[in-house]
This record gives C-alpha cells, sequence and structure tokens, in this order.
C-alpha cells in the first residue's frame, strides 16, 4: 500500500501539474538546462528538479521522468549529456529530443532512491495523462488501476471532462471506481459497482468479484456487485463467442485459400492434384524471395509478391499439367498417385535450394497490430487481412469463371469435351490454362500463408487433405459450396478447441466429415440431374 | 382392366410367386396365370425441374414381349431406372405383379427378385471370359460366404451350356468377354439375363450398332424369350421393332402417347407428328 | 495372343473343378515362383546366418536377417493393398493405419512383457503411463499380457477398424478417389490422435525398448531368425490366401466391381458387402504385416499413420505390377531395398527418386514390373 506520505507529495505533485497544463511549454533550451541540473550527487536537489520537469509540461517530460524512475536516465561522459538508453545492449537516445546519438561513449546512470521513485510514479502517470497520444493516456490510466486514494476521484473527474477518447474514459472511470470501491460509504461503492458493472476489463470484474465476496462490504454493495458481474461476464462471454467465430473465419478463409484452387482443378476438371499443397507451398516461398530481394520495402514486398506468387506457381501448374497429368486424364487414380510423386519432388527440391529449416516472413508493418474493439474483443489486423483477401480471391475466382471467355471455356470443356471442342474451343490449351489458374490460386494463396504460419517445405502438406476434405464437404465443381465449407468448417473447428484441445477438434472434424461425405456423398450441395443419379 | 376385376386379383389367395423360392429352376417358368406382371402408375421423375417422367402409366402383361419406343428425351431409360430401383420417383406407384411394391425394394432385391436388364452401353466383364460371365449372372445364393465357397455343380454347368447355346457363343465360352464382337457382347447380355432366370426382362437399345444379321439373330432371340419371360424392349431401330413387336407403345415427354400394334401406331396422327414434327 | 487368353481362362477356370494347393496355384507361373523363392530365402537365410562363420564371404549377418525380415513385412503389407486396389479397384491411402495398428497390438504386448524391468520399474504400467503419472492401467489395456489375445487383437484391431470404416464408405456408395480421400484423411486423423498422450498408448514416442517375445530375448539371435521365419510364413501363407480369394467366384464378383461396379450390382450382388468383406480380409493381413514389423525393428510410434507412409505402400504396389499379389510383394521388397541403398548413397536423393518413381510408373509401366515381363515374353512368343 502507499505510504501516506508518498501520498501526499504525490498530492503535491499533481496540484503543480494541473497548473503546468495551463503553463506555457518551457523552450528546449530551458528544458535541456533543467536536465542537465539532473547530473547532481543529491537527492534533495534531484527531487526539486525532477518536480520542475513535471512542471514544465515538455513534451519529453514524461519520458525522462520513467527513465528516471527504470534508472534509465544516463550521463554520457564523453560531453556530459543527458541520455536514455532503454536496456543494455539498445540504442542511446538524447533525453531532450529523442534523437539517437552516434557517439560511443560509457554511460553514468543517475541515481534515485525510493522515496524519489514513490513520488515519480503518480507524476508520471499525470504527466502522461496530459500526453497528445491516446495510446500513452490509456496506458497512464490504467496505471492508475488500484493506486488511487477515494480523494483523488474528484481529479479524474476533471480529467474525464477533458477526455474524449472513449477508451480512455473508460479506463479513468474504472481507476476511479476502483478507489471507490475502497472507500467504505455504501452510495459511493454502489455508485462504482454500477460504473464497472459497464467495464468490460478484467480489473473491473476482479474488483466486482472481490467486493462480491468481501465481507465487510454492505450487503447491498455485496448484492449489487454479484449482479453486476453476473451481468458482464455473460457480455464477456458473448464478446468470446464473436472472437471464436473471429478466429474460426480466420481459420476458414485459410482453408478457403488453400481449397479454392483445388475447387477449379479438382472440381472443374476432375484432376487430383496432390501436388496442390506444393503450389501452396511455393507461393509462399516466392514471397520470402521477394523479400529477400527488397529488404527494404517490405510493406510494400506483399504487393510484388502476389502477382509473383500467382506467377510461379501457375508455370509450375502448366509444367505438370503438360507434363503428367494430360497423360493421364480419364485415369483419376493414377493421376493421384503421379501428382502425389510430383509434391515429394518440389518438397525435396526447395528442401535442397533452400534449406529444411523454416524460412521466416515478415509481416509488414499495415498488417500488424489489432483493432481493439474492445478490452475483451481484439481483432488482429493480419486476420482480418487474409479474410477480406480470401473473399477477394474468391470474388475474382467467381468473375473469371462466369464473366471471363477463359471461364465460359473451362466450363464448356468441363460440361461437353468433344461438343467443346466442336464448336471450336482448345481442350488441350484449356485445361492447360485452366489448371495454370487452379494452381496460381493456389500461389495466392501461400502467401497469405506466408503471414501466418511458417514458411518450411512441409507446408503444403498440413494442407492438402483439409484442402480436398472443403471441397469435397462443399460439394465438387461448386465454388459457393467450397465457400460455405471452408467457412464453416473454420468455425467448427475453432469452437471445438476450447473444450476439446485442438488436436482432438481436428480429429473431430476431420471423423465429421468423413461421417458426412458417407451420408452424403455428393458433398452440401451437390449437382443435381440426370448426371448425378448415373452410376 | 375393370375395377371388379383388379379387385378380384388382388383378392386371389392361392398365388405364390415363385420367384420367392429361393432358386426357381430354370424350366418352371411359364406362369398361366392372365393380367399384368407389371405396374407402373401415375410416376414422375423430374430433374431440375425437367419432367423426364410425367405421370406416366403403362401396364405389361405377363409372357409379353413389349416394345417402347419413343424420340430422345421420351423417358425411357429413366422408366427402366425406376423399375429397377435405380431412381426413386417423387410420386406414382411401381408394383411387380399385384403383391410386390418395388419401390420398396433396393436395387439388389429387385434384380434378384425377377426383374433383369440389359443396359443400353453393353456392359460385360471385358476379363472374364463369356462362361465367367454367365456364372457371375446365374441365380444362385449371392452372399458373400457362399460365394467364396461356391462350386459349379453339374446342373449349374447344364444351364450354363444351355445358355451358351442360346445365345450360341458355346465355341466362344473360353473367350474373354472383352474381346468378343458388339453383336456377341449383346447377346451375352441378354444370356446373362437369361441366367438371372427374371420373370421380367428390361432390354435396352439391344441392336444399337448391329449388323443386318446379328439384328435378325437378335429378333430371333427375343421372340424366343417371349411367352417364358415377360420381355421390354426399348428400341430406336422401326424396322427392328416391327420385325419382333406384337405391342408398341410411344413415349413422349415422359408420358404415353399411343399404345397398340406397330400399324396401329403408325398411323396415329399425334405420333406422326411428334416424329416428323422434329 | 489367343493361346494366352485360352491359358489364362484356365486358369481362373479350372479351380472351380480341383481343390487343395495345386487347385490354388494352378496355372499361376508367377505365384509358383514366387512361392519357390520365398522358400529358398526361408532356407538360405537361416543356414547361411546360423552355419558359416561371421567372417566369411557367404554369411548373412544378423542385421541382414532382421532388414530382410523388415522387408517381407512390407511385402506382405503391399500384397495386402494388392488386395483390394489390384483386384477391386479400391485405391486405399491408409493402410498404413491397419499396419500401424496390428503393429500397435503388439507393441502393447510387448510392453506388457517388460514388467518390472522398465526405467521406473512398475510391475504392471508401462514407464509412459508411470511418467504421466498415470494411477492405473486403461481398460483396452486389459489382456495384453496374454499372447493369444494380443494376437487375436492383432487382427481384431484392424479388421474392426477396416470393417467400420468399410461398411460406412461402402454402404454408401463412396467410390474412387473420394474413398481414397476419405482413407487418407481416416490415417491422418488416427495419427493425430495417437499423438496425443491422452489416447494412452505412449504419445509422440509410441512403444519401445521392448526386452522380450514369449519369454525369448528379442536383441537375441535366434529370436531375430525366428521372426525372419515367422514373416516367410506369414508372406507365403497370405500369398495362398490371396490366392484362393481372388480364384474363387468371390474373387470373379470382386474383379466384376472393379471393372463394371453398376453391372456387379444389377446382377443381384450386394456390391457393398464383398467390398467390405474383401477390404476387412485385407485390412487384418496389413495387421498382420505391422504385428510381424514391430519387434523386429523394435518400436511403433504414430508416425506409421502418416499419410505419407501409406501412399508409399500404393507405389510399391504400381511398381511391381498390380493385380498380381505376387508383384505388389516383389514391388515392396525392392522400393525398399533400393531406398536402404540410396540413403546410404546420397540420403536427399531418395525422395527426389521416390517422386520420380510415382510419376514414371504411373505413366509409362501401368502394369508395373510383371506387366513388363509378360509384354516381353508375349512378344517373344509371337515373333517365334
Amino acid at each position: 500500500m502507499i505510504s501516506p506520505k508518498a501520498v501526499k507529495v504525490f498530492h503535491v505533485v499533481a496540484a503543480l501539474l494541473l497548473c503546468a497544463l495551463v503553463a506555457a511549454p518551457a523552450g528546449a533550451e530551458d528544458f535541456s538546462d533543467l536536465l542537465q541540473e539532473l547530473d547532481t550527487r543529491n537527492f534533495r536537489t534531484k527531487m526539486d528538479v525532477a518536480e520542475q520537469i513535471a512542471d514544465s509540461g515538455h513534451p519529453r517530460a514524461a519520458a525522462v521522468l520513467s527513465a528516471l524512475k527504470d534508472g534509465n536516465l544516463y550521463v554520457h561522459q564523453s560531453d556530459g549529456r543527458i541520455v536514455i538508453q532503454q536496456d543494455r545492449q539498445g540504442p542511446v537516445v538524447d533525453a531532450t529530443s529523442g534523437k539517437p546519438i552516434a557517439e560511443a561513449g560509457s554511460l553514468e546512470k543517475i541515481r534515485v532512491n525510493i522515496l524519489m521513485r514513490r513520488q515519480m510514479g503518480p507524476a508520471i502517470a499525470r504527466l502522461r495523462l496530459a500526453s497528445p497520444d491516446p495510446e500513452e493516456r490509456l496506458a497512464a490510466a490504467k496505471a492508475m488501476y488500484g493506486e488511487l486514494a477515494p480523494d483523488d476521484v474528484a481529479m479524474i473527474r476533471a480529467r474525464l471532462e477533458k477526455e474524449d477518447n472513449d477508451r480512455v474514459r473508460d479506463a479513468l472511470r474504472v481507476a476511479a471506481s476502483l478507489a471507490l470501491l475502497d472507500s467504505g460509504e455504501e452510495a459511493q461503492q454502489l455508485e462504482a459497482v454500477e460504473v464497472l458493472g459497464e467495464s468490460l476489463q478484467n480489473e473491473a470484474r476482479n474488483a466486482l468479484r472481490q467486493a462480491a465476496g468481501e465481507e465487510d462490504n454492505p450487503a447491498a454493495v455485496q448484492e449489487a456487485a454479484a449482479t453486476a458481474l453476473e451481468t458482464v461476464e455473460s457480455r464477456v462471454a458473448f464478446y468470446d463467442r464473436l472472437e471464436q467465430v473471429f478466429f474460426g473465419l480466420s481459420l476458414g478463409s485459410v482453408l478457403l485459400l488453400a481449397a479454392i484452387g483445388l475447387a477449379i482443378t479438382f472440381g472443374v476438371m476432375g484432376v487430383i492434384n496432390m501436388a496442390h499443397g506444393e503450389f501452396l507451398m511455393l507461393g509462399a516461398y516466392t514471397t520470402f524471395v521477394v523479400q529477400q530481394l527488397m529488404p527494404n520495402h517490405i510493406g510494400l514486398s506483399l504487393f510484388v509478391a502476389l502477382p509473383a506468387a500467382f506467377l510461379v506457381a501457375g508455370a509450375f501448374g502448366v509444367a505438370l499439367e503438360r507434363g503428367v497429368i494430360r497423360f493421364l486424364y480419364g485415369r483419376p487414380l493414377e493421376t493421384l498417385l503421379a501428382t502425389f510423386g510430383v509434391s515429394l519432388f518440389l518438397q525435396q527440391l526447395v528442401r535442397t535450394v533452400f534449406s529444411p529449416l523454416n524460412r521466416s516472413v515478415t509481416t509488414p508493418e499495415w498488417m500488424s497490430g489489432s483493432i481493439v474493439i474492445n478490452p475483451v474483443l481484439s481483432l488482429t489486423m493480419n486476420r482480418l487481412v487474409i479474410i477480406a483477401f480470401a473473399l477477394l480471391v474468391f470474388i475474382g475466382l467467381l468473375l473469371i469463371m462466369n464473366r471471363t471467355t477463359l471461364g465460359l471455356k473451362v466450363r464448356a470443356v468441363a460440361q461437353n469435351r468433344s461438343m467443346a471442342r466442336a464448336v471450336g474451343v482448345r481442350g488441350e490449351w484449356v485445361d492447360a490454362m485452366t489448371f495454370g489458374l487452379g494452381a496460381g490460386i493456389a500461389g495466392l494463396g501461400g502467401v497469405a500463408l506466408s503471414q501466418i504460419t511458417n514458411v518450411g517445405p512441409n507446408l503444403g502438406q498440413a494442407y492438402i487433405v483439409d484442402s480436398f476434405l472443403v471441397v469435397v464437404f462443399g460439394g465438387v465443381g461448386n465454388l459457393f459450396g467450397t465457400l460455405t465449407a471452408a467457412l464453416s468448417l473454420g468455425v467448427l473447428n475453432k469452437f471445438l478447441e476450447p473444450t476439446t484441445g485442438a488436436v482432438l477438434a481436428k480429429v473431430l472434424v476431420l471423423v465429421f466429415i468423413i461421417l458426412f461425405i458417407q451420408k452424403r456423398p455428393q458433398g452440401l450441395f451437390p449437382q443435381r440431374g440426370r448426371a448425378a443419379s448415373e452410376g | 382392366m375393370s375395377m371388379l376385376e383388379q379387385t378380384r386379383e388382388t383378392m386371389r389367395r392361392d398365388r405364390v410367386f415363385d420367384w420367392m423360392m429361393p432358386s426357381a429352376d430354370f424350366s418352371q417358368r411359364l406362369d398361366t396365370s392372365h393380367g399384368p406382371i407389371l405396374y407402373v402408375e401415375d410416376v414422375t421423375v423430374s430433374f431440375d425441374g425437367f419432367r423426364a417422367l410425367d405421370e406416366l402409366t403403362l401396364y405389361v402383361d405377363d409372357g409379353e414381349l413389349r416394345c417402347i419406343i419413343g424420340p430422345n428425351g421420351a423417358g425411357k431409360t429413366t422408366m427402366m431406372d425406376v423399375i429397377t430401383g435405380r431412381t426413386r420417383p417423387e410420386q406414382g406407384r411401381v408394383w411387380f405383379g399385384q403383391r410386390i411394391d418395388l419401390l420398396r425394394l433396393d436395387e439388389t432385391e429387385i434384380a434378384s427378385g425377377g426383374i433383369g436388364r440389359k443396359f443400353q452401353k453393353p456392359t460385360v466383364f471385358q476379363n472374364h471370359s463369356v462362361l465367367e460371365n454367365l456364372e457371375l449372372a446365374m441365380a444362385a445364393d449371392k452372399r458373400v460366404w457362399p460365394t467364396l465357397l461356391a462350386r459349379l455343380s453339374g446342373e449349374q454347368r447344364g444351364r450354363i451350356e444351355e445358355a451358351l447355346e442360346t445365345i450360341g457363343l458355346t465355341a466362344e465360352a473360353y473367350q474373354a468377354a472383352g474381346q468378343l464382337s458388339h453383336g456377341q457382347k449383346q447377346w451375352l447380355e441378354i444370356g446373362m439375363l437369361l441366367m438371372q432366370n427374371p420373370r421380367l426382362l428390361l432390354v435396352d437399345e439391344p441392336v444399337a450398332g448391329m449388323t443386318h444379321q446379328e439384328m435378325d439373330r437378335t429378333a430371333e432371340l427375343l421372340t424366343g424369350l417371349a411367352g417364358k419371360h415377360s420381355v421390354v424392349v426399348v428400341e430406336h431401330d422401326m424396322e427392328f421393332v416391327r420385325s419382333i413387336a406384337r405391342q408398341v407403345t410411344v413415349l413422349h415427354q415422359g408420358s404415353v402417347l399411343a399404345e397398340g400394334t406397330m400399324d396401329q401406331v403408325q398411323n396415329d396422327p399425334k405420333v406422326v407428328e411428334v416424329y416428323l414434327g422434329e | 495372343m489367343t493361346t494366352e487368353t485360352v491359358n489364362s481362362v484356365a486358369a481362373s477356370e479350372r479351380p472351380v473343378m480341383r481343390g487343395g494347393l495345386s487347385g490354388i496355384l494352378y496355372g499361376d507361373t508367377g505365384g509358383k515362383i514366387f512361392l519357390g523363392v520365398l522358400l529358398a530365402v526361408g532356407i538360405l537365410v537361416p543356414a547361411l546366418n546360423l552355419l558359416t562363420e561371421p567372417g566369411s564371404a557367404l554369411h548373412v549377418p544378423t542385421y541382414t536377417v532382421t532388414l530382410l525380415g523388415k522387408y517381407l513385412c512390407f511385402a506382405l503389407l503391399a500384397m495386402s493393398v494388392d488386395l483390394v486396389w489390384g483386384f477391386c479397384g479400391i485405391l486405399s491411402l491408409g493402410h498404413g493405419a491397419f499396419f500401424a495398428l496390428g503393429g500397435y497390438a503388439m507393441g502393447m504386448y510387448l510392453m506388457r512383457q517388460i514388467g518390472t524391468r522398465g526405467v521406473y520399474g512398475d510391475p504392471v504400467l508401462p514407464d509412459f503411463m508411470v511418467f504421466l503419472n498415470w494411477e492405473s492401467l486403461p481398460w483396452y489395456w486389459y489382456g495384453f499380457d496374454i499372447f493369444w489375445f494380443a494376437m487375436l487383437m492383432v487382427l481384431l484391431a484392424p479388421g474392426m477398424l477396416g470393417f467400420v470404416f468399410g461398411w460406412l464408405a461402402f454402404r454408401s456408395r463412396v467410390t474412387g478417389v473420394y474413398l481414397s480421400i476419405i482413407s487418407q484423411a481416416m490415417t491422418y486423423a488416427l495419427m493425430l490422435a495417437f499423438f496425443r498422450n491422452e489416447m494412452g498408448f505412449g504419445g509422440n514416442n509410441g512403444l519401445t525398448d521392448f526386452k522380450d517375445i514369449l519369454g525369448y530375448d528379442l536383441q537375441a539371435d535366434g529370436t531375430r531368425l525366428a521372426l525372419f521365419m515367422a514373416s516367410v510364413i506369414a508372406l507365403g501363407v497370405a500369398y495362398v490366401l490371396c490366392r484362393f480369394i481372388v480364384g474363387s467366384k468371390l474373387g470373379r464378383v470382386v474383379t466384376a466391381v472393379r471393372d463394371a461396379e453398376p453391372r456387379v450390382r444389377s446382377i443381384g450382388y450386394r456390391v457393398d458387402r464383398y467390398k467390405v468383406w474383401v477390404w476387412t480380409v485385407s485390412a487384418m493381413l496389413a495387421g498382420v504385416a505391422g504385428a510381424l514389423y514391430v519387434p523386429q525393428v523394435g518400436i511403433i510410434n504414430p508416425s506409421e499413420f502418416s499419410p505419407l507412409n501409406s501412399i508409399e505402400v500404393v507405389v510399391w504396389v504400381a511398381v511391381g505390377g498390380r493385380g498380381t499379389l505376387f508383384g505388389a510383394a516383389g514391388g515392396g521388397v525392392l522400393v525398399n531395398y533400393a531406398q536402404t541403398v540410396f540413403t546410404g548413397v546420397w540420403p536427399e536423393g531418395w525422395t527426389f527418386a521416390l517422386g520420380a518413381l510415382f510419376v514414371v510408373v504411373t505413366v509409362f509401366l501401368p502394369r508395373g514390373i510383371v506387366g513388363l515381363i509378360r509384354r516381353r515374353k508375349d512378344k517373344k512368343e509371337a515373333g517365334s
């Protein structure tokens, strides 16, 4: 617990801070000079300087104070400058400007004692609360959880008036309510419970749980806390469910990317291509190579990798079709074996050319991070991008199949080969192009996969069985079936996972599909008609 | 058939279908009872909204040789699919005799129950000899374990030889069926049908692709079968139909357009319109 | 050409009249050669191992005996795949699962035989269970300390899996590539399941550190020879059994199913039941192969379930020549021997070679080596 004295110091600093907020920020010169004064052995002076730094309202004030508090503030021995080094191996930056400095030289730590440290904690929090960066303010607000006394609440409320970011407001309110909950006054406690009951934050729930079980609290407070807890937990459960759906959709879109090329080669052409997974792998490796070639433009590299992967995988696909598969039309089981051989070959090729070890592909900045909807639900950027990408690819493929001459020819050949030839469609050419298209799309899938899994020679293998099952489950030859099957299997998998564990969930899904196929060999969306009833 | 007659037929208690006995004898198939052996009533089948059969109603008498003709897409093959249990109709009734509801049985039960079918495309077992083809088709205990231990009895051998003679393939008995000529394959198919000892034979385009000589031989074969069996022949070749037909049914767009002797049917203005109008 | 045909017909027709071994093998020249070679190997290898000095050129070291025994187990596995693929047209990509199940049944027996000699010295619980803090033996481990029960399970465990899978698949008429893929999914699912420690089969590490079988030390030369002999006998008996099956009327029905399934159904056979029967028999054979394999290599782990293993078996069969039984067995030995040689010379090269083998065999050698030899012979006869 915080000692009364520390609390008192804290109040002083807080008051000063409020003044500082109105005062004009000090110039860079003054601030730099002020910092220089920290280079002293006298702790009293240091404390004064620290207070002045807090009062200065300088944008770097918070950074300097937290560095001071954590023992990361140093005096550069060569020119006496005050610098910050966050960790031993990390870069050295100038405390005033925040810019890295190149000169090497030994650093001497500016020491602080325990009293100073206590005093600075809340002061830094206040400073950061005033920061223009909402993330910074949020972190500051969260740092105050459990650290405030009921008396501070008024100040927080004052801060709330000015705050316009919802998440920071929520955090501030929770911080205040946590303090009020300890006040021992029933009315305030009830008010706090009400506020906490609306927040989805973990700390709020913990506090409620504690308040509900705390025997010293009045019965009404306990009861209110219990009710609030129940409501908030059902809301959390709802968001958890929502998160599962999101994870499921993201897994589903990975499956979709893996399976959709197959939906073309297997579903439309009837070719069993066991090397399909390796086309995914080729796509992923293409991404890796492109990144190696343009290491300074990682963000851009994905956009180069996409067409490159499409072309590489597509070229391999055309080669496979021309070189092997065309000799085996009408012999599906043999096709299966031959393409399996090709898949082994390609895996070994990658192993020999690159390495048997996994390669790491960097995720560009615009794809990292996440969108925080609320404290219990945040959507990671890369998953969101992949869902969107999978849908884009799907729509693109639909357009190709339904709107272009290639699509028309593909459908014509698929329905009646000899008839198509009779009206002048070059069956062989269409076969090669269709296969290339399927393979190229797998390549695109590979680019996406490289962002979420390890890129290694076995990348494709992991997806081949799943992809076939998705295509068969959705109904062969039906693109919408593939979409539905991929997404629903993804969601099903993620819903099973919490209760059964990841491996068992996968096994259960496999067993489910096996049983399903046996019940309905035509898949979810069977093709109807005379052809379907034969055989 | 009048209502009264039908009721009377239904109420008969003396009738036991000989196919219900495990292994009916080859020579005992002559059934003296009158009336239809096959009832197809109000049968409708549609694929994706296309009505392949449209409330088709058709009766075939016991021992009759019936020819069914009709333009492409008239529903001839679908009708056979329904009778043999390959396709389930959306509505209608299909009865074999008065007591057996074919819609309740599956393909295998129907096949072993006395309805044999020859497909449009001759499908004999190419890698098996002619004799083996007949042996496989022979009415016998077709469960797994008995089949594993089955040995041809002298009597069964006799039946196979008899069939070989009927279809004129005695000399080719040990030849692989894949090496037979097209016509011979068709006859082998008919032979396989005979080995099943069926009450009703459904024969789909038996003379497609045959030479004239082969056609004559086939006509002889089929007419020889009628009487002992009921035979339904679906055929395109008018000349052939004329040479064997006593009773002809014309299908059009999934239902019966006309029925009668060949001459009656040929002079029916509706039939003329359908055939010439296309 | 005609003489060939008449011969082959006679071969398939005569057993109907004849009984006994000579009836089963009537006209099966390849099979007679195969059994002859097998007999010779069965006599020569142990003789050369026991009667010659370790230094002599003719000596067959025990290591080689065990290696050969391993090949024979693979040959038996290949034969079981050929029975369903070559004769019934069902391409199984999951036979490794039956092999592994047979192996696990044997492995469980061998685990129970370790007794107190394990690291933890628990008289009942295998080491990995002690390690996982299990209190007692799971129910499905009961009885595996009894040899005959374990041997029964070697047949029943794969048999039951085969029966259930086949019953579900064939009844709903899952055929062709669909069946291949779900059989692959089956073995994949089993692999994932067996990797889990909770399954009670040793998880990742599987079952290993076996000590003895029927009281004989597994490391002893005599035991290894006996296991080799057992593999020879199993392969021989399995060949005769398979030949009997394919030569029977059931065999003809099954080949007819392969060639024209709807037609077989239309002449009144319950195709699904025939398929389930053959599939189950084949699964049991694969189980026996696995059971003989495990004591010779000394370990069984979930990687035996991996889809890659199962599909490799198919290539052995294809290389040898499917639909011949002995060709499949020969292919199994040949490809595995090639693998041993290759991995010694150029380890990475083997995968390239295997991949190329898949392509070459399917595109250029659809009838396998046996088919190639037969065609040569036909040409010679036609020429003379």
